[in-house]
């Protein structure tokens, strides 16, 4: 439990602080792994989740639950091309509603994985390591998730093609100046980029599970997938360059994904959307979504295997500050939006104001300031942030309340239009629930078979983060010592004599530092 | 690693390899087996260590090169395709504004660039790595499927000038390897 410094060095495993920190003074640096552990107990802990040869039978009813969801969402997709958008609850006015609601929700959530992944890699915030693999597949599946809502709202899917620029015959190109077309481009690029940086990140880990697990089948299976990754250092050296050049070009990407998924309403003329703040607005509030889903699946996955060494007590603690910090920066876009509505000085901008506020719509307008604006306040109390069951329970209402914010920019904002008598109302049909709920299913079901069949946790970077701040044994030298790092042993008395097993060796100085 | 050399070729060896516990006495022995005259040597090692692939002696720039020529591939591509498709054949006169209006271009200029980019820094890794390759005479190393989990490993290889099998496993002990032995092609 001992929490070491970036700089401790041998002078920190001879004199162990007395007593941990206070909270207020943890700006330094500090292991993100706790307990005692050394490269084999990491890749054993984390590889275990794939390799055991049963998973608990929680994992077989999410799994369970996730497929059937997964078929009704098949079956909300077949009745859909069988009869048309007819039997969503879409109209004119309302032309938008479920659909873009939800594509806009699931985009969102997948920023979190770019965001862990890719900024913090940037900022070199190390913590983002045991986190960013499960944000990562959460990115890919949750944009699956979004993409189908538009692809399906176009009303024939099946010519969906027509969306790309592609030779054809037909005398016609996408409209090019559209961020509808923007967003074809925006959506399908982030997919691409976010599969190459999710397999990229894998195979390391691929390679690591094909040589440790014993089933000829899952060697045959990882070895193809690993493609043969031997963790040459020169390897390791374009390896690292072309992650952090995918890194480097996801960071202003899921900018710009979101700011144009925004630009879908700020570009329109509708009383709400017109406004400066949403491309802000909106990636603030998909980074808050994001991180929300993030907590609601891995709090309960981090219990139920078994990895608190990894996922600390501290990831949890900054991920709730960083849902906190984007929550106020989304809060700040619902009173802006406000301010807007009074400030254009347009009788529509502010009739719409009064609608949200008052009109028939407005419960959902209270419960997302209540959701998104009150509830997470709660999260600057540390000791609600080192609750399990709250935090849970906060990240969902978070999910709600960013699901309620995308329902009340856009079905509420559509069912008010310039003319009174184009006027309309909006309630969904058994089918937009069965679809929403059927990719929830989709989601739950990808995700744990993930779960079970790659590493959730980044394994080789954990080895990197033990290395850092253990030199792997306890020696803080780090990576630095070139040179030094063998001489640098020599405070070790045993190690000199090369008896002991690895294992041994790690603990040594990891129980000596932790037990005083 | 690569094939062409020297007479050695014909060798069944494919160079003598030593483990060690700790990427330090890894990173240490790859400095002394460069100071003492060998250049054709790979580490492997079960995560990134950085500065053991500069310190066997290997330098690459091009990926950052590469990724930098699909990022303008893409741009110019990108914006190129908008053009010719706004301006030349699909001109539409939409209350007489202009054709060429660039600043909407931008974002889908802007996708491509990140797109094109991504996929060259993608698949230049690969390819510049060899990979995908099912088969490497490394993998015959004695207790290779440690350098994926704890194990740090120096092989130098046979196309070395100064390579000898014997004289070099015996060198190799003198680094304070764990275990070292022959690599079979």
């Amino acid at each position: 439990m001992a929490t070491r410094p970036l700089t401790g060095g041998s002078g920190s495993g001879t004199t162990p602080p007395a007593a941990p920190p206070p909270l207020r003074n943890r700006l330094v640096p500090q292991n993100f792994i706790d307990g005692t552990h050394n490269y084999e107990t990491i890749t054993d802990i984390i590889g275990a989740v794939v390799l055991s040869p049963r998973p608990p039978m929680i994992w077989f009813i999410m799994v369970g639950l996730g497929f059937i969801g997964l078929n009704f969402m098949l079956l909300a997709i077949t009745w859909l091309l069988l009869q048309g958008i007819g039997i969503w609850g879409n109209n004119i006015p309302v032309a938008w509603s479920w659909d873009i609601v939800n594509f806009v929700w699931w985009i969102g959530i997948g920023h979190a994985g770019t965001l862990i992944s890719a900024i913090l890699l940037l900022m070199r915030q190390q913590w983002r390591n045991s986190i960013n693999r499960f944000a990562e597949a959460m990115t890919v599946f949750a944009v699956m998730c979004a993409g189908l809502y538009p692809l399906l709202h176009t009303g024939r899917p099946w010519v969906d093609y027509w969306l790309f620029p592609y030779p054809n015959i037909l005398a016609m190109w996408p409209q090019f100046r559209s961020p509808l077309c923007w967003d074809v481009f925006a959506v399908t690029t982030y997919f691409t980029v976010s599969v190459l940086f999710w397999f990229l990140g894998l195979i390391p880990d691929i390679a690591t599970l094909r040589d440790r697990s014993t089933s000829k089948f899952a060697k045959f299976a990882y070895g193809l997938a690993g493609l043969g990754w031997k963790g040459s250092a020169k390897h390791w050296f374009r390896y690292e360059q072309s992650y952090n050049i995918l890194a480097g070009l996801s960071a202003p990407l899921v900018l710009s994904v979101h700011t144009i998924v925004s630009f879908d309403f700020a570009v329109g003329i509708v009383p709400g959307w017109h406004t400066t703040i949403f491309p802000p607005y909106f990636v603030a509030g998909a980074v808050f979504a994001g991180f929300a889903m993030v907590l609601t699946f891995g709090l309960p996955l981090r219990a139920l295997y078994g990895l608190k060494d990894f996922i600390t007590d501290k990831h949890i603690d900054w991920m709730a500050k960083i849902t906190l910090a984007t929550g106020l920066i989304v809060f700040y876009g619902y009173i802006l939006e406000m301010f807007y509505g009074w400030y254009s000085g347009n009788v529509y901008e502010m009739g719409l104001v009064y609608h949200r506020l008052f009109g028939p719509y407005k419960w959902f307008y209270y419960a997302l300031l209540f959701c998104n604006g009150v509830w997470p306040q709660f999260l600057w109390s540390p000791a609600i942030r080192r609750n399990m069951p709250f935090l849970w329970v906060t990240s969902i209402v978070i999910g709600i309340g960013m699901w309620l914010e995308r329902f009340v920019i856009i079905p509420v904002s559509l069912t008010r239009d310039f003319l009174p008598s184009s006027w309309g109302s909006y309630s969904p049909t058994l089918w937009d629930w069965m679809l929403f709920l059927g990719t929830m299913g989709f989601f739950t079901f990808l995700l744990f078979l993930f779960v079970k069949f790659l590493p959730m946790i980044n394994i080789f970077e954990m080895r990197d983060l033990h290395y850092r701040y253990t030199g792997g044994h306890g020696n803080g030298n780090g990576h630095n010592g070139n040179g030094n790092g063998h001489n640098g042993n020599g405070d070790h008395a045993t190690d000199g004599e090369k008896v002991l097993t690895n294992q041994e060796r790690s603990a040594l100085p990891e129980t000596r530092g932790g037990s005083a | 690693m690569h094939t062409e050399g020297n007479v050695l070729v014909q060798s069944p060896i494919y160079g003598v390899i030593a483990e060690f516990h700790d990427p330090d006495m890894l990173m240490s022995a790859a400095e002394r087996a460069r100071e003492a005259g060998y250049r054709r040597m790979d580490a492997y090692s079960p995560f990134p260590i950085h500065g053991l692939a500069e310190t066997i002696g290997f330098e690459d720039a091009r990926i950052p090169w590469l990724a930098f020529g699909g990022g303008i591939f893409g741009a110019v591509s990108g914006f190129m395709l908008l053009t010719w498709v706004s301006v030349i054949d699909y001109p539409w006169n939409v209350g007489g504004r202009p054709l060429l209006s660039w600043p909407q271009f931008i974002p889908i200029t802007f996708e491509c660039t990140i797109l094109f980019a991504a996929l060259t820094a993608f698949g230049s890794q690969f390819f510049l790595n060899g990979l995908p390759k099912p088969y490497d005479p490394i993998f015959n190393a004695r207790n290779f499927d440690r350098a994926s989990q704890d194990g740090f490993f120096l092989c130098i290889e046979a196309e070395d000038m100064k390579f000898d099998v014997e004289e070099t496993q015996a060198f190799l002990r003198t680094l304070g390897a764990d275990d070292v032995s022959p690599v079979e092609r």
